[in-house]
């Protein structure tokens, strides 16, 4: 059992979770991941790592809730335990000092972000933050980020704060020498800021967390391709070259049970009673 | 006057089974068991011979013709004892043991008659056991000693019971959120109830033996960290990757590795989705790639989960097939479709990028290769398509290869297994190994018999160094 040290929210749907679990901590470095699992009839789900605390002996995530499993998790308070917590698991992120690295976060996956920024900030970059949501109701962690960033810029789908979507990073790219690019939230993200700056020759990461079950490599759901070769994300990523990354392919799979995870959230709504 | 000695029965008693046309509507075990009447009249047919050739044939070395004597006896209690000497997990060996390549090759009466059904008598003994109570063996004093165990399956389970009744402290580390390895996620219910799982780790547990669960040696602890707090580490971390064909279309949806679907469903409980949170999604006509047990699983399991056909394409013949004649059986009563010969070359998707078409290719057969099977061959220009919605790897599994990768030290062969003595001594002192990490993937019972001979080792080990 995990214990629940901290709930809070930050946005609405969306929960900063700090889980008791001190041998995790210990070994985690930024850019791995956990698995979790709520209940006895619960799924296996990875969550990015956004931050530890080795003297406390937690480690924290952030969850929007989107489906039935999120959900359940979202409705435990403080002092609840989930069952399963399976950790660290992945490659850690390749921090070094690369110059100036601009880390660009979508939705929940900045919390995560923050974690890599801080540790990219801490190895002596420069860093450039980019915080992005649907709207700025949705946004979160954006003072965490401007603590470690040497700049951060703000955006929106909608333009309700700051930029109105991504556009203006072709631009920034175009004026500034950046070395290395982070890119952590939704897969059209990912594709999109890998299509600006594949003219720029950036090497650009992009952290992949697909559908997966086990999480140690033996189920081979969370397959993508990259560079024409499957890779396993679980256990040869989560980080991949997002110029080499097929996010056609993956976004199909991540639809692959879009119909049953909505049956199980209905059947979670009506208390599991009838279908 | 002496009685004349009644005639021995040629023929096994037969074991009940579930009739195929209701058993594909549930997911209840197939095989019955025996009931009390039925295991005497099988255990009076032994030929009790006093060189027992069976016994040679077991990998755990069950002194099988003592323990058919006490069946016949009815001192079932009596015959248990006498098989967990040897075997701590008699429930799933009666099961999914080979035996039929095993103890039971080698039986007397099969050179006139069927041999005797051991597997289903040792399995008899301990479905009695589990609804009578079990007995926990006497353990031996405390020697202070600690081992720690990675991986909870067969290989783990059985050297840990083992340490234990030497009384050694045993502690398994298990990654996954449940202990028995393969038996909980690769071996389906219908096969292997997985409360008998459950009653045969808890009775692991009762030998003094703590599992850890949800603790991935290789991530959350290195072999070097478990080596400064324990006298000596076994690693039977098992053959869990799953093969593909790297064959163009293998990554559209609705193809699965057959890992990715017998984890769904025997260890997360699709089939009882959506009371369990996870899904799976089983189409009408579903093509299973492979020839062993895995794929004879993957098939059964999908005519239970509603598909219409379900065909198992393999690329050599029947004869070749590495599964046991008896699950090929079941799943011929099943329904299920054998294409021999055959071998996919790639998959074709529709526009929301999931599989609806296979294109084949017929093969031959040529001169044996390595494995002693003759060698497929494909025939060019044979090339048909096959319609399909649902597509299952079973093609094999891999060594893990984490502990390899962060183990240094640690001797591996080319192929990602782990080097040992024949004693599952590693390169590392104080270090063992055995099951499919070792030798690739095999059997239970072989992981188990490898488990058996490291518990064995490691005890000598850690009693010299005393």
């Amino acid at each position: 059992m995990y214990e629940i040290v901290t709930k809070r929210e930050l946005a609405l749907h969306t929960n900063l979770f700090e889980f008791s679990a001190k041998e995790v901590a210990a070994k985690t470095r930024p850019g791995q991941f956990v698995i979790l699992r709520v209940h006895e009839e619960g799924e296996r789900i990875p969550l990015t790592i956004a931050g530890v605390n080795i003297e406390k002996g937690t480690i924290t995530v952030v969850c929007h809730e989107v489906g039935k499993t999120t959900k359940k998790l979202g409705s435990l308070k403080e002092g609840d335990n989930i069952l399963d917590l399976l950790g660290p698991l992945g490659k850690p992120a390749e921090i070094k000092r690369f110059g100036t690295v601009l880390c660009v976060g979508g939705g929940v996956m900045v919390a995560p972000l923050h974690f890599q920024a801080e540790a990219f900030h801490e190895a002596g970059n420069k860093v450039i933050g980019v915080v992005g949501a649907r709207t700025e109701g949705h946004l979160i962690f954006e003072d965490e980020m401007r603590e470690v960033c040497d700049e951060l810029y703000v955006a929106t789908d909608d333009g309700t704060k700051g930029h109105k979507g991504l556009d203006f990073l072709e631009d920034l790219l175009e004026e500034r020498k950046i070395d290395r690019v982070i890119v952590t939230g939704p897969i059209v993200t990912m594709r999109t800021v890998s299509d600006f700056t594949r003219p720029h020759g950036i090497r650009t990461v992009v952290n992949l967390i697909p559908i997966m079950v086990d999480g140690m490599g033996m189920c081979g759901a969370c397959r993508v391709t990259v560079g024409g070769r499957t890779m396993f994300a679980c256990v040869d990523g989560p980080d991949f070259d997002g110029h080499q990354v097929d996010f056609e392919e993956l976004m199909a799979r991540m639809k692959m049970f879009t119909a049953q995870e909505k049956l199980a959230y209905v059947f979670h709504e009506e208390g599991g009673r009838s279908l | 006057m002496n009685k004349p000695k009644p005639k021995i029965k040629k023929e096994a008693v037969p074991m009940p089974k579930q009739d195929p046309k209701e058993r594909i509507h549930n997911f209840n075990e197939v095989a019955l068991g025996y009931t009390e009447e039925q295991v005497v009249a099988e255990a009076e047919r032994c030929l009790q011979c006093a060189k027992a050739p069976c016994v040679e044939g077991c990998p755990v070395e069950i002194d099988i013709p003592s323990f058919i004597q006490l069946v016949r006896e009815r001192r079932f209690a009596e015959a248990m004892r006498k098989v967990k000497e040897k075997n701590s997990l008699p429930a799933v060996c009666g099961r999914v043991c080979p035996q039929e390549a095993q103890c039971q090759a080698n039986c007397t009466m099969g050179k006139v008659g069927d041999p005797i059904s051991v597997g289903r008598l040792e399995r008899f003994l301990a479905d009695w056991e589990r609804e009578h109570g079990y007995e926990v063996p006497r353990k031996s004093a405390s020697t202070g000693k600690r081992v720690a165990i990675v991986g909870a399956g067969p290989a783990g389970l059985t050297a840990a019971a083992d340490l234990a009744k030497l009384g050694h402290e045993v502690v398994i580390f298990e990654a996954l959120h449940k202990p028995g390895g393969v038996l909980i996620y690769g071996i389906p219910e219908f096969r292997l109830p997985k409360k008998i799982v459950e009653a045969e780790a808890e009775y692991i547990e009762k030998l003094g033996v703590t599992i850890k669960m949800n603790a991935m040696v290789g991530k959350l602890y290195t072999i070097k960290e478990l080596l400064e707090q324990y006298d000596a580490v076994f690693i039977g971390t098992g053959a869990g990757l799953p093969r593909f064909m790297r064959i163009p279309g293998e990554n559209l949806s609705g193809v699965y590795s057959a890992n990715e679907f017998l984890i769904r469903v025997n260890l997360m409980k699709a089939y009882d989705f959506p009371r369990f949170d996870t899904p799976i999604i089983v189409g009408e006509k579903v093509a299973v790639i492979g020839g062993g047990n895995t794929a004879m699983d993957s098939a059964r399991w999908s005519l239970r989960l509603g598909a219409k056909e379900v065909r198992i394409v393999y690329r050599r013949s029947r004869k070749e097939m590495p599964t046991r004649a008896e699950e090929v059986e079941n799943a011929e009563e099943e329904g299920v479709v054998f294409e021999f010969l055959t071998n996919p070359r790639k998959f074709i998707g529709n526009a929301r990028g999931w599989v609806k078409a296979m294109e084949c290719i017929r093969m031959r057969l040529g001169e044996p290769d390595a494995s002693g099977r003759r060698r497929p061959i494909p025939i060019e220009g044979s090339e048909s398509t096959m319609d399909v919605d649902t597509v299952i790897m079973a093609i094999g599994r891999t060594p893990n290869p984490i502990i390899q990768q962060t183990t240094e030290g640690l001797q591996v062969t080319k192929w990602g297994t782990i080097v040992t003595d024949e004693n599952g001594k590693t390169s590392i002192q104080g270090v063992y190994a055995g099951g499919d990490i070792v030798t690739g993937q095999a059997t239970v019972i072989s992981a188990m018999g490898a488990g058996k001979k490291a518990a064995k080792a490691i005890h000598q080990y850690l009693m010299k160094s005393e």
